[in-house]
């Protein structure tokens, strides 16, 4: 007769603490091979630079691009005119369409000559009146173009302005330029919403495991390793959800696009995945021991001391890690730019592109016309990255901490 | 004194290692049923060491070890056939630092049954009040039973533990210098209570203060550096020990 055997109540905890365990190693685990794959894609970018250069010299010598492209010979009007003509139209890439659009360059020795290019001045500016929308851009046309006469002048300024803003497409480049935001909040919103609902958990996950499961020898090789995760370049992540998630879940979910805001959601966990972790993981073992000890004497398993003892004394600082996640989810743009598609739909679904307010800064203010309309928007979208960042690290720090003090200090 | 009482728990042989650093040295003490039993030494004698012992929260530190037997009830709490978390429920503790749970007063009583059954509401009530008079903190909380239990003083928050420790009916309860932070009114308090719980449990109390052990436990042992002087009853270590450390001891001439 053993007087200490489990009661038979205990069966369903043990059930209840070996799925804890099992969820817990599995975001351990995952977590490693995201380390694991994107550090074979960082191995794979070390080991580039050989095959990249071979693709160098395997240019087609005929290829116009590089001398289109010379910032040397070209005057900065012409480079606008170049690249515009570029993004508009493949042709000019083809040094057929080129002799036919100009008949100027008849020679074709002449179009591949720097110099020429120079001279042909006049051709190249004509060519710039055709294609270049950032001409436009320039000129407050668009205003003008919904104005009437009758209206003061400011007020429809700034009513057209709200307008534009709150618009279905977000077209910055076009002939008649729209400005409408619902498609990146939208975007935005899908990708952080997805970044969180799947970096949280695991990051909070892997805390209570660390913090309370995990032996101290395994807890000192998973901290740093999740800690290094989260100094990983973001460009690096880019990538890896670009050439790997993104096929391994189109070929899973048969999506259409293959890169989506489900994709992008899921790369920008991998850097919520480690801000999580560590602010949940610095709460967690800030409650006293003597918590847990004092759980642990009246007969409770880990897992119901960290659910039910630990994590809601924590609860604060583990917010405080989710607001923080949300805020690196929402200004994150490499990741945001690379493997979310890029596309401004307004659509809620999460397994259509996606375009965020950070990766629209990202993609446009390379080459947005300085001091026009739109440089003006990426920098209100800008200010507002900003004001959103600093409102949840606002509320981190303030709120967050004075309860935590008063937590554990009664009122 | 009363009569003897059948042994609730009792070690034979047992030492106990942090590491490769010996606490313990072959400590053999019986426990009886429905006393209390106290032990007394200088700090780091090895006390907490041995209450912790009882119900494993050793075993909460890595790289401790023990030798020997530790037994409640006749079955090795070590083996491995032992659950610890029913051993912890029969084996409760109150620590020397008040550890109230930042809940409220009534979910600080009501967690441990929690933990294993789900009791109705009206059942709950009528336990929280009943544990709440029996460590005498009814008449002090009862109109704030869902207020913070950090909101009460080290007395109170020191009463709400025995409460929370009594809630799930162990059979024995630890207490590690349950007075040790408390003023004379709330230690009084507590030594009335452990009188009284005496005969519901059986105790086992560290104590630093010695005319707390003469008054309220019925056996004492006296520890020196990891090793059990002498135990006995109360009356005869405080009346006429046999070693002569115990006596030194006790009458202030160290420690
Ligand atoms: N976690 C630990 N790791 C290593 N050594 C420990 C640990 N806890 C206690 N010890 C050592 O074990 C010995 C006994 O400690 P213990 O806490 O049992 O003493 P104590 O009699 O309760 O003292 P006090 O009266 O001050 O509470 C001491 O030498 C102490 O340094
Ligand atoms: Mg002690």
């Amino acid at each position: 007769m053993n007087p200490f055997r489990a009661t038979s109540r205990h069966v369903g905890e043990h059930v209840a603490e070996w799925s804890i365990r099992i969820v817990a190693s599995f975001s351990i685990i995952v977590i490693f091979l995201i380390f694991i794959f994107v550090f074979r894609e960082a191995m794979g970018l070390f080991a580039g630079p050989k095959e990249a250069a071979e693709a160098v010299t395997q240019v087609p010598a005929d290829d116009l691009r590089p001398e289109v492209y010379n910032p040397d010979v070209m005057s900065l009007e012409e480079r606008l005119a170049a690249e515009a003509a570029a993004a508009e139209s493949q042709d000019v890439y083809n040094p057929d369409a080129v002799l036919a659009q100009e008949p100027a360059a008849s020679n074709e020795q002449d179009v591949y000559n720097p110099d020429a290019v120079l001279a042909q001045e006049p051709a190249a500016s004509n060519e710039q009146e055709v294609y270049n929308p950032e001409v436009e851009l320039g000129t407050p046309a668009p205003t003008t173009s919904v104005a009437t006469p009758e209206t003061p002048a400011a007020e429809l300024a700034d009513r057209s302005l709200w307008d534009k803003l709150t618009g279905s497409v977000w077209q910055p480049v076009s002939e008649i330029p729209k400005y409408g935001m619902v498609p990146l909040f939208i975007g935005t919103a899908k990708t952080t919403i997805v970044a969180i609902l799947i970096g949280a958990p695991l990051g909070i996950l892997a805390a209570l495991y660390t913090a309370f499961f995990a032996s101290r020898r395994l807890r000192n090789i998973v901290k740093p390793a999740i800690e290094l995760l989260a100094g990983f370049p973001s460009v690096v992540i880019g990538f890896f959800c670009l050439s790997i998630i993104a096929t391994y879940l189109q070929d899973l979910l048969g999506t259409t696009f293959r890169l989506n805001a489900l994709v992008g959601g899921i790369g920008l966990s991998i850097t919520v995945i480690p801000l999580v972790y560590s602010i949940a993981e610095e709460a967690l073992s800030s409650v006293p021991r003597s918590l847990r000890e004092a759980s642990l004497a009246l007969g409770s398993t880990e897992w119901q001391t960290a659910y039910r003892v630990m994590l809601p004394a924590a609860a604060p600082g583990v917010f405080a890690a989710v607001l923080l996640g949300v805020g690196r989810a929402f200004g994150e743009t490499m990741i945001a730019l690379m493997a979310t598609g890029n596309a401004p739909l307004a659509s809620w679904s999460i397994l259509e592109p996606a375009r965020t307010f950070a990766a629209t800064i990202g993609s446009e203010m390379g080459e947005v016309v300085w001091g026009s309309e739109h440089y003006g928007i990426l920098f209100l979208i800008g200010s507002m990255l900003f004001v959103v960042s600093f409102g949840l690290n606002a509320i981190t720090e303030l709120y967050v901490k004075q309860r935590l003090i008063k937590r554990f200090q009664g009122k | 004194m009363a009569k003897e009482t059948p042994i609730k728990a009792r070690t034979v042989d047992f030492s106990f290692y942090y590491g490769s650093k010996q606490a313990l040295y072959n400590i053999s003490i019986p426990m009886h049923q429905h006393r209390v039993t106290a032990f007394i030494g200088p700090s780091g004698c090895g006390k907490s060491t041995f209450l912790r012992s009882i119900n494993r929260m050793n075993d909460l530190i890595d790289g401790t070890r023990h030798t020997g037997l530790m037994e409640v009830d006749g079955t090795d709490v070590y083996s491995p056939e032992v659950d610890v978390t029913t051993l912890r429920r029969r084996v409760g503790m109150v620590f020397q630092k008040s550890t109230p749970f930042p809940k409220s007063i009534y979910e600080n009583i009501t967690y441990g049954l929690s933990l294993t059954q789900n009791k109705p509401k009206s059942e709950l009530d009528g336990i929280v009040e009943s544990c709440l008079r029996r460590a005498a903190l009814w008449d002090e909380v009862k109109d704030r039973l869902h207020h913070s239990a950090l909101g009460l003083s080290g007395g109170q928050q020191q009463r709400l533990c025995i409460a929370r420790a009594v809630s799930i009916n162990p059979e024995i309860l630890l207490m590690d210098e349950p007075c040790s932070a408390l003023d004379p009114i709330s230690t009084g308090k507590v030594e009335e209570l452990i009188t009284e719980l005496k005969d519901a449990y059986t105790i086992v109390l560290v104590t630093h203060n010695m005319q707390q052990a003469a008054r309220v436990s019925d056996y004492t042992g006296f520890f020196l550096m990891g090793r059990l002087i002498e135990f006995d009853r109360t009356r005869t270590i405080f009346t006429s020990p046999a070693q002569k450390e115990t006596e030194d001891y006790i009458t202030g001439r160290f420690g």
